[in-house]
């Protein structure tokens, strides 16, 4: 009996180790040999370190990292300037029987793909679009404006396509605040500000970590919404490593660039959860 | 648990048994341009010869590292531009040399047959077969720009916010020939291309405040043309005579310094499954009245013998209105683009899309 258990777990368990250790584990291993792979001035592949030094001594290359990581701290913050307000008036102040009703309607945009989400934002902010079709009839604009193409206009799509993975965690954890709390706050002449500070945030610190990091990892490892959005200015990281793959054909330097972004952002990452001190294990259960 | 594990093998035999039967039979994977394969043309293939086309869209970049990827497989036939088969195949072997007696030759204009042999013969044996040809140059409005002439004008201050082009290579080549270079004899030269890669890209640089955006995508240029956000554009011929069908205002224009000229083919990736299904519609897209049906939807021009007779009036009066004969002699073919100048050029196209 106890052997045929075995055999059962190990046939349940084999897909999941085949997806892990075939489509994960085998392609990222090829990918890192292929990072530390160059060719030579005779056209040759050897084992080189120059695709990381390329990374550091082209301005170009670096800056746009830099740029790509502040730009994605901005977002989270951004998207946490939102979602708090949200997450609260959900789960603290609106009637229970809505709370499910307004969580819905959280989850619906997200309900079409990100692309088609884009095209809409599109649609709404273009020269001949909707935002500045209704301006002009109201008189508020002369002529239209060129609302997309601009870094404010990635930053509003970025901050609209990360809100929900930022305002879920905040539910579950505001959830379980403790109403007397904030009661007891108030008799005692706590003002809205202290109450936030003082209660909200640090009850919340492991709500706002754990989405801090999902939601600053999916911005910086966006590619369609900088790239249709942004314009001709945004080049966004990914665009980059996009480029040596499929412009130059250089898969060697596209790989570095790709270990380099996961290194950097968990570098990033090591940082935001040393300043708040909080520890990985506890943030994502 | 017994019983249970069997339904779980039963099920997962099944799924296995289920995913190899649908692959196998009678379907052609196609990796082609958007407009290459149209609908009409892929259901009428299918009553003559039962075999199911799937469509893949893409762009010469995005077909090699495709093919690249998976060493030649996992489509049975591709489209890539003449001047892009030739390097990528010594470099990578992504293709397998066509057999000819499989083609029916006679259905493909002589001249344009032999130029692409040529361009793709690799180790003594073409690789490739015409399909259709077209140019590059500007797509004006003229009600708004009716003095623009050159490529230059995309680096024009007065277009201000009403330009648009692709970054990418023909955008380079297309700027080097209006300065008064030659980008194609100096393929072979790889620092006399840098240099001029280099005066190029900062020429883009410099005129970067007047572009409205880098289009990547045929349909949103032609979106943006129609509305009057963009005024000139660099594009393909095909996109402009689209355009002049709605809007007499928009034509295509030869620039002065020559429209560059391309020719997009017929190349069986290495490992094609399907071979046979293949050569069909390579032959069936060929036949002059399934041509002249594509040119007449898409507005390109056709490699095929005899397909003029079947040709609508307006598409043979796009030809004359905006090829006169100097402009035809003009036209800037691209010769095969050799292995390294990719490189050079994304590194001048990256430092264009970073400037501010």
């Amino acid at each position: 009996m106890k052997r045929k258990f075995r055999w059962g777990l190990f046939f349940f368990l084999a897909p999941v180790f085949l997806w892990l250790v075939l489509l994960i584990v085998l392609p990222q291993i090829d990918l890192l040999i292929m990072s530390f792979r160059a060719e030579d001035d005779l056209g040759d592949m050897v084992w080189s370190i120059s695709n990381y030094f390329n990374f550091f001594d082209e301005p170009i290359y670096w800056l746009t990292f830099v740029r790509t990581a502040i730009y994605s701290i901005l977002v989270t913050l951004l998207t946490f300037t939102i979602a708090l307000p949200v997450a609260f008036y959900i789960t603290k102040v609106v009637h229970p029987r809505f709370q499910g009703f307004l969580t819905l309607l959280l989850l619906l945009p997200f309900w079409v793909s990100e692309l088609v989400r884009v095209y809409g934002w599109m649609i709404l902010l273009r020269e001949s679009g909707v935002v500045n079709h209704f301006l002009l009839k109201l008189g508020v604009l002369g002529k239209p404006v060129e609302m997309l193409y601009q870094d404010s206009t990635m930053i509003l799509g970025l901050v609209y396509t990360s809100m929900l993975f930022m305002v879920v965690p905040l539910l579950a954890v505001l959830d379980s605040l403790d109403n007397s709390l904030i009661e007891a706050a108030y008799d005692l002449g706590a003002n809205m500000w202290t109450i936030l500070f003082k209660i909200i945030i640090p009850h919340a610190t492991p709500g706002i970590v754990s989405g801090s990091i999902v939601v600053f990892m999916l911005t910086l490892g966006n590619y369609l919404t900088p790239n249709l959005m942004g314009g001709k200015n945004s080049l966004w990281f990914t665009e980059q490593i996009y480029n040596q793959f499929i412009a130059s054909f250089n898969w060697n330097q596209g790989s570095a660039f790709g270990f380099l972004l996961l290194f950097l952002s968990s570098i990033v990452i090591w940082l935001g959860l040393k300043l708040s001190r909080q520890k990985l294990g506890k943030v994502v259960q | 648990m017994k019983k249970m594990l069997w339904i779980a093998l039963i099920v997962s035999f099944c799924l296995i048994f289920h995913i190899s039967s649908a692959t196998a039979g009678g379907t052609l994977e196609l990796l082609t341009w958007k407009g290459y394969a149209p609908k009409n043309l892929v259901d009428k293939f299918q009553d003559e010869t039962g075999i199911t086309v799937k469509v893949t869209y893409s762009n010469n970049e995005e077909m090699i590292a495709k093919l690249r990827a998976t060493r030649g497989a996992g489509f049975d036939l591709a489209q890539p531009s003449q001047d892009r088969i030739s390097s990528v195949q010594e470099k990578y072997n992504l293709y397998q040399p066509i057999d000819l007696s499989k083609v029916k030759t006679d259905q493909i204009i002589p001249s344009m047959l032999e130029a692409v042999k040529k361009n793709t013969m690799v180790a003594g044996k073409p690789h490739a077969v015409p399909f259709c040809w077209g140019t590059s140059g500007l797509v004006v409005n003229r009600k708004y720009a009716p003095n623009a002439g050159d490529y230059s004008d995309l680096l024009n201050a007065f277009y201000n916010g009403r330009v648009s082009y692709r970054l990418k290579r023909p955008t380079l080549i297309a700027l080097s020939f209006a300065v008064g270079e030659n980008p194609f004899a100096k393929y072979s030269d790889a620092a006399a291309y840098t240099a001029l890669m280099d005066r190029v890209g900062q020429a883009m640089i410099d005129g970067k405040p007047f572009v409205k955006n880098y289009w990547t995508n045929g349909d949103a240029l032609l979106e943006a043309m129609r509305s009057g956000e963009v005024h000139l554009a660099m594009a393909w011929d095909g996109a402009g005579w689209k355009l002049h069908d709605e809007n007499p205002n928009i034509d295509f224009i030869a620039p002065k310094s020559g429209a560059l000229g391309w020719i997009d083919t017929f190349a069986l990736p290495a490992k094609a499954k399907n071979v046979d299904a293949a050569y069909e519609w390579i032959n069936f897209m060929l036949r002059p009245e399934n041509a002249a049906a594509f040119t007449n939807a898409e507005k390109y021009g056709t490699a095929s013998n005899g397909a003029v007779q079947y040709l609508d009036a307006s598409v043979r009066g796009n030809f004359e209105r905006c090829f006169p004969m100097e402009a035809i002699v003009n036209i800037k073919w691209y010769p095969p683009v050799p292995a390294k100048l990719e490189e050079i050029e994304g590194k001048i196209l990256d430092k264009v899309k970073a400037a501010r």
